[in-house]
């Protein structure tokens, strides 16, 4: 056999074997949509005529965006979800339980699966060796009452990766630095596949953040193998039998194999307002900040809150830079709080927001002022992203954005671990 | 099918923020409102200049970024009636096709600001008639050309019932 996880899994869903560039009407898993999205598939629903959910226990609405509301017409919204998961069944995460990515990980994806979003970031799910994709709210719609969708079959590119990250390097940096290579639109309409030594030792934190930055590259989805690493996190939350080993047989096609070796590596850091605008954290160092963003889908885990109390333990944020975290999940911020990651964090002067999007999304909680600088976790730095379009964003890991806490400027952490 | 139309020029990357700024979120459920602001933090101006049948003329991947499909519907709502792009971000280009809007991949770097287009649905053709010159668009996949002919998947599917 010759196929890739993105060919074995559209094929277990449709009624032929596919190949690349075929377009296959596949039946879709899970079906997720968050509140700036939520209330315009529920329109489109209706309008279809629907009367009935094809499956209610997987279609699931998370009011993550603006969370808690901070107005009127963003209540009244949130109101449109609730209602209409009360009346068909759908399953509903309300204020306060985390991003919709990070619990479709937790609490839902598995190998296998088709999942699509009506939200960019949906790929976040290849970590767990789904076929995750982002879609429009009028997609959701229409296959939340047919069962399924139409996915043109994509070719994917291999990515191979060796080496040992060095201090002070992660996943992030490894993201940017294949951002920077193949640039915003180098995987357009393609699977990235990732394997290679150093895949098959990363945690699922790190291969959240890779998968979940895919569509920065313009991808339709970011795959990992089912493996050891995918099977212990699956147990870990209480769904061991989701488990099943998958990978792409040795002779599958790829489009392309790029090779990365992150044993010289160095922390990276996107400039405004392109995520492929990448530079060393040299090129930047001393830049001035006024607020610094830990959280979001990216990069809001445990695994990133710990690095950020390593470096801010017994130290104090510098003042006059905003610190923000925000963790991405209930279950994390308690874990976080149980392993005393949340009162270290809390003593070095950080304001902690509830589990959320944040300000990464610009609606509230956070948002810049004009000329304002930030440095965040988060996947986006387009002009506006942060509900300011005279603000800058600029995009680094969790441990550079901690060392930067520390002086109120762009700093290379390996200084600090 | 046949559209005519000036074009309005844009640059490359034109992010669904660019087309339909985040921080409006609270418009979301109001389409009409919503789009007055188009394209605001690219041009505050640019919104005056669209007029019902222009047609947008971007560079590379055109619609990049959140899956927001609010931003392909400010779009259709402000009367544009096709757009042409080098390339188009992918969940965009879905959306805007499942709204009956017609986007198509075609060469636009010698379009200029105001040139009279015609678009050839049929012959899969533009014609710049300021310019005298042709441009061939790249042709749909089957099925977006199916959707788009019944004005958008809700349509389709109210009328086929399923993908089939």
């Amino acid at each position: 056999m010759n196929r890739t996880i993105t060919e074995k899994i559209i094929s277990a869903h449709s009624r032929e074997e596919v190949s690349p560039g075929s377009i296959a009407i596949a039946g879709v898993d899970l079906f997720v949509l968050q509140d700036g999205t939520g209330p315009l598939g529920i329109r489109k629903f209706e309008e279809i005529g629907a009367k009935k959910l094809f499956k209610p226990e997987r279609t699931i609405f998370f009011i993550d965006h603006a969370s808690p509301s901070p107005r009127q017409e963003l209540s009244n919204s949130h109101a449109i979800i609730r209602n209409f998961c009360k009346k068909t069944g759908a399953i509903l995460y309300d204020v306060g339980e985390g991003i919709i990515h990070e619990i479709v990980a937790e609490r839902y994806a598995g190998p296998g699966q088709i999942i699509i979003g009506a939200d960019s970031h949906s790929c976040t799910a290849g970590a767990l060796t789904a076929f995750g994709t982002g879609m429009g709210s009028t997609d959701l719609a229409c296959a939340m009452a047919t069962g399924e969708t139409w996915l043109k079959v994509p070719e994917t590119i291999r990515v191979d990766v060796s080496g040992e990250f060095p201090k002070g390097v992660y996943p992030k940096d490894l993201i940017l630095n294949l951002a920077r290579r193949i640039g915003a639109e180098g995987a357009t309409y393609k699977t990235l596949e990732f394997h290679g030594e150093t895949i098959r030792k990363m945690s699922m934190s790190g291969r959240l953040t890779i998968a979940n930055m895919a569509v920065e590259v313009g991808a339709k989805a970011g795959i990992f193998s089912a493996d050891s690493v995918t099977r212990k996190y699956l147990k870990r939350q209480g769904r061991g039998k989701d488990f099943k080993s998958l990978t792409s047989d040795n002779h599958a096609h790829f489009e392309i194999i790029l090779m990365e070796n992150v044993s010289r590596l160095i922390p990276l850091v996107a400039l405004p307002h392109t995520v492929d605008n990448v530079r060393t954290v040299s090129d930047v160092r001393g830049k001035k900040l006024d607020q610094i963003f830990i959280g979001t889908c990216t990069n809001g885990r445990l695994e990133d809150l710990e690095v950020a109390a390593k470096i801010l333990k017994g130290r104090r944020c510098r003042k006059g830079v905003r610190v923000l975290v925000a963790p991405a999940s209930r279950e994390i911020l308690l874990e976080a709080e149980e392993k005393g990651i949340i009162s270290i964090l809390l003593e070095a002067g950080i304001v902690l927001l509830p589990p959320g999007c944040g300000p990464c999304v610009g609606v509230h909680g956070g948002i810049l002022g004009d000329e304002e600088v930030c440095l965040s976790t988060q996947n986006r730095n387009f002009t506006g992203r942060m509900g300011n379009p005279n603000a800058f964003i600029y995009l680094a890991s969790p441990a550079t954005c901690a060392a930067s806490a520390l002086t109120g400027e762009i700093t290379d952490p390996r200084e600090y671990l | 099918m046949q559209l005519k139309g000036k074009a309005i020029k844009v640059g490359d990357s034109i992010s669904t923020d660019l087309i339909c700024p985040g921080r409006l979120f609270h418009l979301r459920n109001d389409i009409k409102e919503l789009s007055k602001h188009i394209f605001e933090d690219l041009d505050p101006a640019l919104s005056k200049k669209i007029k019902h049948g222009h047609f947008i003329v971007a560079g590379r991947n055109f619609g990049l970024g959140s899956s927001r499909e609010h931003a392909a519907l400010v779009l259709k709502i402000s009367g544009i009636s096709c757009i042409l792009a080098s390339s188009f971000a992918r969940i965009f280009f879905r959306n805007a096709i499942n709204n009956g809007l017609p986007v198509f991949e075609c060469d636009t770097r010698k379009i200029k600001e105001g040139d009279k287009l015609s678009l050839d649905l049929d012959k899969g053709i533009v014609r710049n008639e300021t310019r005298g010159t042709r441009l061939e668009i790249k042709p749909l996949p089957g099925v977006m050309q199916d959707i788009l002919k019944e004005g958008g998947l809700i349509s389709y599917i109210r009328k086929f019932k399923c993908l089939h």
